[in-house]
């Protein structure tokens, strides 16, 4: 079974995927557990660079499993997703066997013959050998399992998504020319999306919802204690406060733990011990990517600093 | 245990969340591996496999904590009777009052542990002031009346009814008529009593509803609100109205905003065939197809906001900022006496805000038609091109001014389609200041337009003849 290292509780879930720097909440655990344990692909929904993706590789790495990726985009289809035949490869065989024809043919002294002969090779360039598998058929095909991520599923067009149901439900896939495959060790999939465009329900019917917002703030502290592990801890309760109040901002794109991560690298990397207004106005466009929210934000950054050093005295 | 999960999710489809038989068995095969025992890791459970928004998380959530905050039906009543408790406190002071003004001997007389042999089993239950068994009692009535069937509000009365029916109420009230005479403070203890039962079982009656019953009780409110006469919706209607509006322009943005691939394509292109085939020698490997031409859908909306029509206007002019996902080019008018444009201040602004706005600005005027018109063709009458349809939303009742048909005319001949929305019945049109028919001949469609329902249907077209 895939199962190198087994998921024997909620509990496990949580501490495997924290030796891996991926600290989960209990929600996240426990969807990872669950869908271990009835077999079910996740959903992961949420606002970009909450730890969607990482997510999925944190469970590779974890479970010591290979992680097959697909990015979904808009015009992804069937053949890079799936399956393709290798046309090339079916042609340069019938240019080498037209010598062999000869001999194929038997001496066949009829069209009619010739033709049944045909017939009983006929499926020979439809076979396993000449298809060529994508990430999906990748996925189904791992002797040991492997963690499939369906990234940023919402880009993908609608028709697509039928395209998933089939692996979604039963792990297999159908093939015409040669039938169902079905998967040796049924993958761990997760799907991520960032609700661009509604989903089928179809397809949420198959998984389970995983909803990752922002994290609490403790919570949070200790991601960016595990990510960026020289990081001070007054230095890290008034960034990851100041983070929580730039939140609170209507900006065109909110902060998230990604940046939050990189943020931190930068302020160890400067060798702050502690937030200033300096040292955040230099180092702001770390945190938000538009010119708009920067200038939103300016003005705020003295009274967010004084707020976020004010909470770390009492908490 | 199996029951209760069943009932559960009766409870999370009142509350909204579509819980198919699927998702159901998945939800029961997933609190099968993690149990019962840890209530955050259960309620956790049910978040991922039955919810599949955020706000049908969080519908399920609240349903969940409103659930299994009691979860045996027993213990829901008893922390009913709790909760009652305290009402009940409330009130005993004034009872005692009475008790100490009008029949203190007679309070004296029937001390509390001695409870007569010749009442009813309910009447002895109330006197001996037992909790448990009363909420037992009501658990098991309400089962016997199939409460969790409960699904209308208006169904209140009649579960109050026969719960209290299955109880005994009947033969309690025949001992409280016959103590009147014998024993009056007993009977007023009784009375007391069962006004406190009362209270008790209208409160899981309510409960009840609000678990098991909300979705329908929506859907039946809807199916009456959708075909209400939009001018004359009560004030406390009003928000709900708007829900049902955003979620009527919600299915037809879904409806109309599928990709079209393969209506668009048309009849075999025979010139771009043979072209790109000719080094086949003209054998069509690759066929070329016609396109069929689609308009990109324009609007142009005209809306009475004078004092008679402003409500229906209202809801039209939501609607319309609602579809904007399918028809990208609106461009809204209000005009009573005047006209103005109001695309800005709908699009800038919350549905409220902007209505306010607008009818500050142009609205609850007497309205004219015709100087409006006027204002339209002086200003904007380069909006309107071969492909805009426009919509106008009145009654058509222009005070015996001038109704200017001719303007009307240069627009209908303008534009792709013009569509009159009218708010009013047919009976009426051309009765009065009514220049309902006058109009009606430049107009492409005209259509009877003052319920929801009716205003789905009209926009439905509409959006329709653009696919």
């Amino acid at each position: 079974m895939a199962d190198t290292r087994p998921t024997a509780s909620i509990e496990a879930v949580e501490s495997g995927l924290a030796a891996q720097g991926y600290i989960a909440s209990r929600q996240i655990a426990t969807a990872v557990y669950l869908s271990q344990q009835i077999e079910k692909p996740i959903l992961v929904e949420g606002p970009a660079g909450v730890g969607k993706t990482e997510l999925a590789k944190a469970i590779a790495a974890w479970r010591g499993l290979k992680m097959i990726r697909l990015q979904c985009y808009e015009g992804l289809d069937e053949a890079k997703a799936l399956y393709e035949w290798k046309y090339a490869k079916q042609l340069l065989y019938t240019q080498i066997l037209k010598d062999k024809l000869g001999e194929v043919l038997g001496g066949a002294q009829t069209l009619a013959a010739a033709l049944d002969q045909l017939h009983t090779f006929g499926d020979v360039f439809f076979s396993k050998e000449f298809v060529e598998p994508r990430p999906l058929l990748q996925a189904l095909e791992q002797p040991a399992g492997c963690v499939l991520l369906i990234d940023e599923i919402d880009k993908s067009d609608a028709e697509f998504e039928s395209l998933l149901l089939e692996i979604l439900s039963d792990f297999q896939v159908t093939i015409p020319e040669l039938g169902t495959v079905s998967a040796v060790a049924p993958p761990t999939v997760i799907l991520t999306s960032n609700s661009e465009r509604d989903l089928g329900d179809a397809l949420k019917r198959r998984c389970l919802h995983l909803h990752i917002g922002f994290p609490e703030q403790k919570l949070e502290e200790r991601i960016v204690e595990s990510r960026v592990p020289g990081i001070s801890q007054t230095l890290r309760k008034q960034m990851v406060g100041f983070i929580h109040e730039i939140r609170t901002l209507d900006l065109k794109k909110l902060p998230s733990v990604s940046e939050a991560i990189d943020w931190a690298r930068v302020l160890v990397l400067l060798q702050a011990s502690e937030l200033d207004h300096e040292i955040v106005k230099d180092t702001l466009n770390v945190l938000l990517k538009y010119e708009a929210d920067i200038e939103a934000a300016t003005p705020q950054i003295s009274s967010f600093i004084a707020k976020a050093s004010r909470q770390g005295v009492f908490s | 245990m199996r029951e209760n999960l069943h009932r559960f999710f009766r409870a999370a489809r009142g509350a909204g969340v579509r819980v198919s038989p699927a998702e159901s068995i998945d939800a029961m095969r997933a609190v099968a591996q993690v149990g019962f025992a840890d209530r955050d890791i259960l309620r956790d459970t049910f978040l991922l496999t039955l919810a599949k928004t955020q706000d049908e998380k969080r519908a399920l959530g609240e349903c969940f904590d409103l659930f299994f905050s009691q979860p045996e039906p027993q213990q829901k009543s008893t922390e009913q009777s709790m909760t009652d408790d305290n009402s009940e406190q409330g009130s005993n002071p004034s009872a005692d009052e009475h008790g100490d003004t009008a029949g203190a001997a007679a309070n004296e007389n029937t001390p509390n542990e001695n409870t007569p042999n010749d009442v009813g089993p309910l009447a002895q239950m109330l006197l001996s002031q037992d909790r448990s068994a009363i909420s037992t009692a009501i658990a098991n009535a309400s089962g016997a009346a199939s409460l969790p069937d409960i699904r209308y509000f208006t169904q209140r009365g009649i579960f109050q009814t026969r719960i209290l029916d299955a109880m005994g109420i009947q033969r309690l009230r025949d001992d409280i008529d016959d103590l009147t005479t014998r024993n009056p403070g007993l009977a007023e203890r009784l009375q007391e009593a069962l006004n406190g039962l009362r209270g008790t079982v209208r409160d899981a009656v309510s409960q009840a509803l609000l678990l098991y019953g909300r979705e329908e009780a929506e859907n039946l409110r809807n199916e009456i609100l959708r075909n209400a006469p939009l001018a004359r919706i009560e004030p406390r209607q009003v928000e709900q109205m708007r829900a049902l509006i955003r979620r009527i322009a919600r299915r037809l943005r879904e409806r109309y905003s599928k990709p079209r691939k393969r209506q668009r394509r048309g009849h075999l292109d025979v010139r771009r065939t043979l072209r790109r085939n000719a080094a086949w020698g003209g054998v069509p490997f690759l066929t070329a197809w016609k396109r069929k031409h689609r308009d990109r859908p324009k609007i142009v909306a005209l809306c009475d906001v004078s004092g008679s029509v402003a409500r229906v206007s209202d809801f039209f002019l939501l609607l319309i900022h609602s579809l904007h996902e399918v028809v990208d080019d609106v461009r809204s008018f209000a005009f009573s006496g005047h006209l103005m444009e109001v695309s800005d201040i709908l699009e800038s602004k919350t549905p409220e805000e902007a209505m306010k706005e607008i009818m500050s600005k142009v609205g609850f005027g007497s309205s004219d038609y015709g100087n409006s018109f006027a204002d339209f063709e002086d200003n904007w009458m380069s909006a309107i091109t071969p492909q805009t349809t426009v919509i106008v939303l009145g009654d058509a009742r222009s005070n015996n001014l001038d109704p200017r048909a001719d303007i009307l005319r240069r627009i209908g001949e303008r534009s792709k389609r013009l569509v009159w929305l009218n708010p009013e019945g047919r009976m009426v049109w051309g009765f009065g200041d009514s220049e309902m028919p006058r109009y009606a001949t430049f107009c492409t469609v005209v259509r009877q337009c003052a319920t929801a329902q009716q205003l789905e249907r009209a926009v439905s077209d509409i959006v329709a003849t653009y696919q």
